[in-house]
């Protein structure tokens, strides 16, 4: 699991995260959702030491994330930030290849040419795999660095907005991979604009507002329509879809 | 992923055409008095060979940590901190103390000034807190055009000889290379493009952006601390040699790219490295023996290497 115990976080003056304690279930489908700005990104680039931390502690797997060594960390977590932007020229291929790294450092061996053709094949990349990056669309270059993220294959997978440059085909395939990964033993968290994908499909939801922790718990708990309503300040109904919630907010 | 079984035909071909280059450089005209003019030509060769790759490696690694292709270490002012360094040392010391200080020792002392203060200096400019590019290298080139100011204020303040001396050290020649600095230089260069050619997988971690590189597990700030100190080595040795060079690294860089036919930075430093070498050795061979102007070489790649910086620019290759 992942433990956040009393992390404060904040930038300049701003206070951007107040007092988190959770715990994320390993072996789930954990979202994270809340309004722009309430620290979601944050909150998961502390997690994965991205930022560094400033109050509190973190564990991931039972490995502190302030001291754990480098490696051992990107052989437990993967991330795929929010904006990413890479400086090479490279193919798809290539930058999958590069989720390897923390197992390989410098050296691939066949099982992890398996690994890259799978993660390519799960993100539906076979054909755009000798694309160069910036020959591709946004919602195919957002596949290509899930795709790196998933070969990196580690216990956890950190997501942040995967699906925001996605067409309705290509988010449904992503969270079916992603619930065969669960159901595989591997543990989600990732970071949801569009409530009814968490709705739908995750197992624990994690509501933030205004950098604090509004509600946590199973979907049913965190989607009645008073907290969504208090969480998105605005008005929505909550429906019932082949036994799960379903967020009527676009009416 | 490193193995040089994979060198690319390019750079193949450049090497070819690097050791026809060469022997021709050596041997063509050699003329009666061959024991005399032999040695003299060897010295020079030897220098164009490790300039070449001291400006061409640390133009890689400076292009990779500050995630720009149009940068040289010189544009952002890495030499301006040697030339002010061997100011300092003439003010000091006086022309005669300068000129009479052993080349090892000398040498050794400035390359540790440098990497001390290259970190200091540009490490904080290209650490962490770095993301605006455009910002870092204003902040840059005004601190490189704030160091040479500085060491010709100094200069200005000194008597005419210290100036006399402070003004050959910063002017660029091919022909001024000192031979018993040279071996010196051979061996901090060689080890230097060593230890690039043993990161270039990391560097090529490093180039995906920090957020991906420290993701993968990557050590990255350090990597980019050590890169630095690199870069400021290669440049001492580089500015030591033949003065500063502000734009040969960015022709040179900018054409191994497309050349190297990879991103990844093994065959870029080899490719890199290979063409400065050739585009030196060449161009000395046509200026020195075709058209008898023995000194021109250096103004006329800086000049062709300042028109590709513009070029550069105007095509919006700044990220
Ligand atoms: N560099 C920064 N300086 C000041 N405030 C920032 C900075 N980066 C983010 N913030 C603020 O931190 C808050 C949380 O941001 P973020 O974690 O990205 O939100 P979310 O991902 O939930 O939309 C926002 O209010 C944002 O404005
Ligand atoms: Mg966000």
């Amino acid at each position: 699991m992942i433990a956040v115990s009393d992390v404060h976080h904040h930038i300049g003056q701003a206070q951007i995260l107040r007092d988190i304690t959770l715990t994320l279930p390993a072996g789930k489908i954990t979202a994270l959702i809340g309004p722009n700005g309430a620290g979601k990104s944050t909150l998961l680039s502390l997690v994965a030491r991205l930022t560094p931390l400033q109050q509190g502690q973190i564990t991931v797997a039972g490995l502190d994330v302030q001291r754990a060594p480098s490696r051992e960390l990107a052989r437990t977590m993967a991330i795929l930030p929010q904006n990413v932007a890479v400086f090479s020229r490279l193919r798809v291929r290539e930058l999958v290849a590069f989720g390897r790294w923390p197992h390989h450092q410098g050296r691939p061996g066949p099982q992890d040419a398996a690994k890259v053709a799978a993660a390519l094949h799960d993100m539906g990349l076979d054909d755009l795999s000798h694309r160069f990056l910036d020959q591709l669309s946004g919602g195919q270059r957002q596949r290509a660095h899930l795709a790196m993220a998933l070969a990196q294959d580690t216990p956890w997978l950190l997501l942040d907005e995967p699906l925001a440059a996605l067409d309705m085909a290509h988010a449904r395939a992503l969270m079916q991979t992603l619930a065969r990964l669960r159901d595989s033993g591997k543990s989600i968290v990732m970071v949801l604009h569009e409530v009814n994908y968490a709705a739908a499909w995750a197992d624990h939801v994690v509501a933030l507002k205004a950098g604090r922790v509004l509600a946590h718990g199973t979907p049913e708990t965190v989607f009645a329509p008073d907290v969504l309503g208090a969480l998105y300040d605005t008005r929505l109904r909550v429906i019932r879809q082949d036994g799960r919630p379903l967020v009527l907010h676009h009416l | 992923m490193t193995s040089v079984g994979r060198l690319p035909w390019p750079g193949l071909w450049l090497m070819l055409a690097l050791l026809m280059v060469g022997a021709v450089y050596l041997l063509a005209g050699l003329g009666p008095r061959a024991d005399v003019v032999l040695p003299l030509r060897a010295t020079r060769l030897a220098g164009m060979v490790v300039l070449g790759v001291a400006i061409a490696v640390a133009t890689v690694l400076f292009q990779t940590v500050s995630r720009n292709r149009i940068l040289t270490p010189q544009i952002m002012g890495v030499d301006a901190l040697y030339i002010l360094l061997q100011t300092g040392l003439v003010l000091v010391l006086g022309p005669v103390g300068f000129a009479t200080l052993p080349v090892a020792g000398k040498f050794t002392l400035e390359l540790v000034v440098m990497v001390l203060a290259a970190l200091a200096l540009f490490g904080t400019l290209l650490g962490r807190g770095s993301q605006d590019v455009a910002r870092m290298i204003l902040t840059g080139v005004i601190l490189g055009i704030l160091l040479r100011s500085l060491a010709n204020l100094i200069a200005r303040l000194m008597d005419p000889n210290a100036f006399a001396v402070v003004q050959a050290e910063s002017v660029v020649s091919l022909t001024r290379l000192d031979a018993g600095l040279l071996p010196f230089a051979a061996a901090v260069t060689g080890l230097a493009a060593g230890l690039a050619v043993w990161l270039a997988p990391r560097l090529d971690v490093a180039a995906l952006g920090r957020e991906t590189a420290v993701a993968l597990g990557l050590r990255h700030d350090g990597l980019v601390m050590l890169a630095l100190a690199l870069v400021a080595v290669l440049v001492a040795v580089a500015t030591a040699l033949v003065g500063p060079l502000t734009f040969l690294g960015l022709i040179v860089v900018a054409l191994a790219r497309p050349l190297a036919g990879s991103a990844r930075h093994l065959p870029l430093l080899i490719t890199a490295s290979v063409l400065a070498v050739l585009m030196l050795v060449a161009g000395q061979l046509v200026f020195e023996r075709v058209l008898r102007l023995q000194s021109a070489l250096p103004a006329v790649l800086e000049g062709a290497g300042g028109v590709a910086f513009l070029w550069l620019l105007l095509k919006g290759r700044i990220r």
